[in-house]
């Protein structure tokens, strides 16, 4: 079996996002860029399966400008077998990234398409979810375990008030979830390798896509600040304010 | 001309910076409450470090090291510089000596040093030779095929891990043109040897958790096979396999500069003072303007000796001038951030004052500034005669 895994290039998640002064977006410049976590979580989980002897290939993919190769060669780097690079200097939003995927995966026809549940610059989550819609396959998103059997996948999900497990058929798309797995660092041999590594490069008008925006950013601003916090005097004070203010008990 | 990074040496810079951040910038606040790394503890960075293959990188692999060239090697090392020595130290690096093994010694240091199975210190300075390294008074006398070693050493560097110590020691005196000169041999003194003794050194405002031992030989008696190299010849030996480590303390220096000088950024944007951020003041933008000026112009000091390393070009000069403007050049940085964090600065709330104190041996050791001045001019004015 071929395993897909998406990987986005975002602002690394110990950088302290500012917007930009004008408000149209958030400072990039200068700023250290890394895989969006949870698509690491994604590439780990591919590369266990194929550990685990349950897939042959890992094939990472990526789409955005020339950048995005980096994240591609980091994938590579963790261990995954070949990189496909969308390239686009344009902005992809969830559906033309969708769109993208879809093409992509006609031609390639992975058994398992692994995304992570979200990207943490836009926050969107719907990447995976649209993908499967236009494929007309099935999903499992906000994964915290995954079974492969022979035509199905046995997924366990994180949802609202505990754990559900769904069995999908495959070719199937799974989001990945904090808590599936702790990701591995590349390491030096595997980077060393990473180079020999193939990336097919692609862009979206040879894959017939339209991948213009359909969504117009009207304005960028900071959160609220947090208000200030209160401090008890007891135990049992904290406990009644738990119960009655905040209803959390 | 080429200033980027290849794809390799980025990819090697992050795996390096995340797993510092995530694995031992946690561990620091306890490193400096305690002063101490368990040793558990530092057999559990060694094992996570030698299975991502990163385990003595400096060694080539010829040897089973990493590999790395010296470029790469220094892009690690200002990673590593980011977080605390007393944790960065089981990150392994043996000494680059360790190469001039014999066969015999191979296996019994080079290559346990590289699986990590044996932690190397290095000893030259003595209580009455610190620059003046041949006024050494640690002495080996021989004895038929042994040696017996008398003396002392301190300022030994993680001495209190180290499973065996490079030593360097005088074997005699010889006369040269110009008069007569000690000869230093290298010697390979493991811990448990009789008449050895590791005992702890003092106590230092620099690099907590990160111990120097005092090294004591008594009618200490090894075998001739313990020589590093050949009798007489130590001098050379560290001249040719040492004097690149001193890269080392560069790169690690400006890599803590950059930490150091990320935070003072988000401060100065964040901290509000007379209604705005002190950044908006000059007296406060125009320091990180110096700071990141001076910052950048040591990373590539630094860089470019490493660089010069690997094509085979002269670099004892530039390596000189790295060490000394990237030490000199971090004392000023996080003298600079105490002042932009004014009283919080000195606070072990934060670790701007642990910056601080460690930034102060970092012209010290490994060659003073003074003799990195020394070197530097004596480039300049010998081939004139002067």
């Amino acid at each position: 079996m071929k395993v897909f895994v998406a990987v986005k290039r975002v602002i690394d998640y110990n950088v302290k996002v500012r917007v930009k002064a004008d408000g149209t977006g958030v400072e990039t410049a200068n700023v250290k860029m890394s895989m969006n976590p949870f698509d690491e979580i994604g590439v780990e989980e591919a590369l266990r399966l194929r550990e685990a002897g349950k897939a042959e290939e890992v094939v990472a993919v990526g789409l955005g400008p020339r950048q995005c190769q980096e994240t591609i060669r980091t994938a590579l780097a963790m261990g995954a077998d070949r990189g496909i690079h969308v390239k686009t200097d344009a902005e992809l939003q969830p559906l033309a990234v969708a769109k993208l995927l879809k093409a992509v995966i006609e031609e390639e026809r992975p058994g398992l398409v692994i995304l992570g549940k979200q990207a943490i610059d836009d926050d969107s989550s719907q990447t995976g979810q649209m993908t499967a819609a236009l494929l007309g396959w099935p999903q499992a998103t906000f994964a915290s375990r995954l079974d492969i059997g022979n035509e199905s996948a046995r997924v366990t999900r994180e949802v609202d008030g505990g754990l559900e497990t769904v069995d999908v058929k495959m070719p199937c798309v799974v989001t990945t979830d904090l808590r599936l797995n702790e990701p591995r660092y590349a390491s030096l041999p595997n980077i060393m390798k990473a180079k020999k590594k193939p990336i097919d490069e692609k862009t979206p008008e040879e894959l017939g896509v339209d991948a213009a925006p359909r969504l117009e950013t009207l304005r960028v601003t900071e959160p609220p600040g947090r208000e200030a916090g209160i401090k008890v005097e007891s135990v049992a004070e904290l406990v009644d304010k738990l119960r009655n203010e905040a209803g959390v008990i | 001309m080429e200033f980027g990074l290849s794809q390799e040496q980025r990819m090697v810079v992050d795996t390096v910076r995340s797993f510092v951040e995530r694995e031992l910038y946690p561990l620091e606040n306890e490193v400096e409450r305690t002063a101490l790394v368990p040793r558990e503890l530092g057999r559990e960075i060694q094992d996570k470090v030698r299975a991502l293959g990163f385990y003595a990188p400096n060694i080539p692999r010829e040897f089973d090291g990493g590999g790395l060239d010296h470029l790469t090697f220094t892009l690690l090392e200002r990673e590593l510089g980011r977080t605390s020595m007393a944790l960065s130290v089981f990150w392994g690096r043996p000494s680059n000596i360790l190469c001039a093994c014999n066969e015999d010694q191979h296996a019994r240091y080079l290559s346990p040093s590289v699986r990590g199975e044996k932690i190397d210190a290095l000893a030259m300075s003595e209580p009455d030779a610190g620059s003046d390294v041949r006024g050494m008074k640690a002495f080996a006398r021989r004895e038929g095929d042994d040696y017996v070693i008398t003396g002392a050493k301190h300022f030994i560097s993680h001495a209190d891990i180290a499973d065996f110590v490079i030593v360097f020691v005088a074997t005699g005196e010889e006369e040269t043109p110009a008069g007569p000169k000690k000869r230093i041999t290298c010697f390979l003194i493991d811990r448990d040897t009789p008449g050895f003794e590791i005992r702890p050194g003092y106590r230092a405002v620099s690099h907590r958790g990160y111990h120097n031992g005092i090294l004591a030989f008594d009618e200490c008696r090894v075998s001739a096979n313990q020589i590093l190299g050949e009798e007489g010849n130590g001098f050379d030996m560290a001249n040719t396999w040492l004097y690149a480590t001193r890269l080392t303390v560069a790169a690690m220096c400006v890599g803590r500069a950059r930490r150091c000088f990320d935070l003072c950024v988000d401060w100065a944007a964040r901290r509000r003072q007379f209604g705005q951020p002190i950044g908006r003041f000059q007296g406060v933008s125009f320091k990180l303007a110096d700071m990141a000026t001076e910052i950048d112009a040591a990373d590539w000091l630094t860089l470019a000796a490493a660089w010069r390393l690997d094509q085979g070009l002269d670099a004892n000069r530039q390596i000189a001038q790295a060490k000394l403007y990237a030490s000199e050049m971090l004392a000023r940085v996080t003298d600079a951030a105490v002042q932009i964090f004014g009283g919080m600065g000195l606070m072990d709330d934060l670790p701007i004052e642990r910056f601080w104190r460690d930034a102060r041996v970092e012209r010290i050791w490994d060659g003073t500034s003074e003799i990195q001045r020394h070197i530097i001019a004596r480039d300049l004015l010998r081939p004139l005669g002067a």
